[in-house]
């Protein structure tokens, strides 16, 4: 992956990279030779539970030293170097707020530890970035799993930073705070930051994130444009469980379509597998209304991330 | 004041295990003033009160409490990432969460350590508790600061070094007394104001320069060890 420096050329921008970086708790190798190059935008760190992400990110925002290798911020390295955080906001997964205090105090006095020169207004933008600013003087242990996610990232966002670094933000998010976050992560990204978020789910990434780094088992899986990756995740084999009005006439009706590379018939259904998701699916309804079936249900079998990450790795 | 210490003490005393600091200090009011408006001679009570429950239990009880609230409970329950996340030199974190720790630990056990000794004899010895009070409780702070960051139970580990090498070993082996926080704060009280109430067997010079060398050493481990603090990444 390139660094794309000329995205925004008004600002200042950053870029963190990460070069043959590997981390190993004893005899467990949680990330295993991994070099990246992360620049301004937004960038999905996508990956199954476990896979290294966490570490990954911790080694970036300084609270990990790597067990191999370099990770640096504009070339300054983010191990035991709290300058870096002049530069780099870090949203972490575990909800850590102090529920006793209210998001503007919160916020407040984040800025302040920043030292800028002017807290409040600092604060009152930060809130208004997240929208936060209706329940802003609420205590913290007062709002919802979202708001104090939003209060989190205000409080990260506080200083301007070029680099902000989040560990599965949209986690516990109801649809609409989702939908909030995704805006505002976007919007970040347009203005030039680097930013990074943490995700295993495929549709969070895919819906914000214009690259991709995949890891999967502590090593970097995939990384680049996501239409590239979504393709290479498309073109691998999927098994559908399908139910219809006459499963055995669905099943004869199935075989001649070349996309199809098998059926199974048995008591509670088909169990059909396609070699290429997109014609499979496009195919499906005009042969079940040409042999006049009733498709009831279709339900891909094989959609864990796992199994598409393993893919990947073989790919 | 710094804006780590104005977050330090709202979540010291903002919140309701600040009551936790409470019932010690009174007991020890409540015994001295019950024990000498019954009539029992100070001779008897001051003892087992002052030297005992004062400087034995409250003493090293108070800054346990919160010593390791101060940056062990934001260590365990995460938030200590948000203070880290700070451009901010490390000692510019430990030293203000120290001195809210110190201030408040020395409040706790001096007031009440001054009214027993008024209560007992004279306001000499009242002034004398608030000294070793006051010294004996910055060490044990700076102490347990440490211990919460450096251990994962610092609580523990700072009951057993109070209840068992203060408590049960310097009783029958004279020689820990050198290395007895407690027996520091004994000694400089009995050196202010001597009365057969309280007896130090360690020199003032040492107690002095032991709680120095405890103080300085331990917030220099406590800056050192946020300096390198890691997160553990996801497990499995």
């Amino acid at each position: 992956m390139s660094t794309a420096a000329a995205i925004a050329p008004q600002t200042r921008t950053s870029t963190v990279e990460l070069k043959a970086v590997s981390r190993w708790y004893g005899n467990v190798v949680a990330v295993n030779n991994v070099s990246m190059s992360l620049g301004p935008g937004v960038t999905g760190l996508l990956g199954p539970n476990g896979a290294g992400k966490t570490t990954l990110l911790h080694m970036m925002a300084g609270f990990l030293a790597p067990s191999r290798g370099t990770v640096t911020l504009d070339g300054e390295p983010t191990w035991r170097n709290p300058a870096i955080y002049r530069r780099l906001g870090l949203v972490v997964e575990r909800e850590a707020v102090h529920t006793f205090l209210t998001a503007y105090e919160f916020v407040l006095a984040s800025a302040r530890l920043h030292r800028l020169p002017n807290p409040e207004a600092a604060t009152r933008r930060a809130l208004e970035m997240v929208e936060m600013t209706g329940a802003q003087d609420r205590r913290i242990g007062t709002y919802s799993k979202g708001m104090r996610q939003r209060t989190r990232v205000a409080a990260a966002l506080v200083h301007d930073p070029q680099v902000l670094l989040l560990d599965e933000p949209f986690n516990g998010m109801d649809p609409r705070q989702r939908l909030h976050m995704m805006e505002l992560l976007h919007r970040l990204g347009d203005e030039g930051r680097t930013i990074l978020f943490s995700s295993h789910i495929l549709e969070e990434v895919e819906q914000i994130a214009g690259t991709v780094q995949v890891v999967v088992a502590g090593r970097l899986a995939a990384s680049g444009d996501f239409r590239t990756i979504r393709r290479l995740m498309t073109n691998r084999p999927h098994v559908f469980a399908l139910r219809s009005s006459d499963d055995r006439a669905l099943a004869v009706a199935l075989m001649a379509e070349p996309s199809v590379t098998g059926v199974e018939l048995d008591r509670t259904g088909l169990t059909v597998r396609a070699s290429d998701y997109g014609r499979f699916t496009r195919a499906l309804p005009k042969i079940a209304l040409a042999s006049g079936i009733r498709v009831r249900q279709v339900v891909p079998a094989d959609e864990s991330l796992e199994s598409v990450f393993a893919y990947l790795l073989e790919a | 004041m710094s804006t780590i210490a104005w977050l330090t003490a709202r979540s010291l005393l903002g919140r309701r295990r600040v009551w936790l600091l409470i019932p010690l200090p009174a007991l020890v009011v409540l015994l001295a003033t019950l024990a000498e408006g019954a009539g029992v001679s100070s001779e008897s009570w001051a003892r087992p009160v002052i030297g005992g429950l004062g400087l034995g239990v409250l003493l090293p009880v108070i800054p346990l409490l919160v010593g390791t609230s101060v940056l062990g409970s934001e260590i365990d329950d995460g938030t200590i990432v948000y203070v880290l996340t700070k451009p901010l030199p490390r000692w510019q974190i430990v030293l203000p969460k120290l001195a809210v720790a110190i201030a408040v630990s020395a409040t706790a056990v001096a007031v009440p350590l001054f009214v027993a000794g008024v209560v007992a004899h004279s306001v000499r010895l009242g002034g004398a508790l608030v000294v070793a009070g006051v010294i004996g409780a910055t060490a044990y702070a700076a102490l347990f600061v440490a211990l919460s960051v450096v251990t994962r139970r610092p609580v523990l580990l700072g009951l057993v070094y109070v209840l068992v090498w203060e408590g049960l070993l310097a009783k029958f082996m004279v020689g820990t007394r050198m290395l007895s926080l407690q027996q520091y704060a004994v000694a400089l009280a009995d050196r202010i104001a001597p009365t057969p109430l309280l007896s130090g067997d360690v020199g003032v010079p040492l107690a002095l320069a032991m709680c120095a060398v405890i103080v300085v050493g331990s917030t220099a481990v406590a800056i050192r060890r946020l300096t390198t603090f890691s997160m553990a990444g996801e497990t499995s």
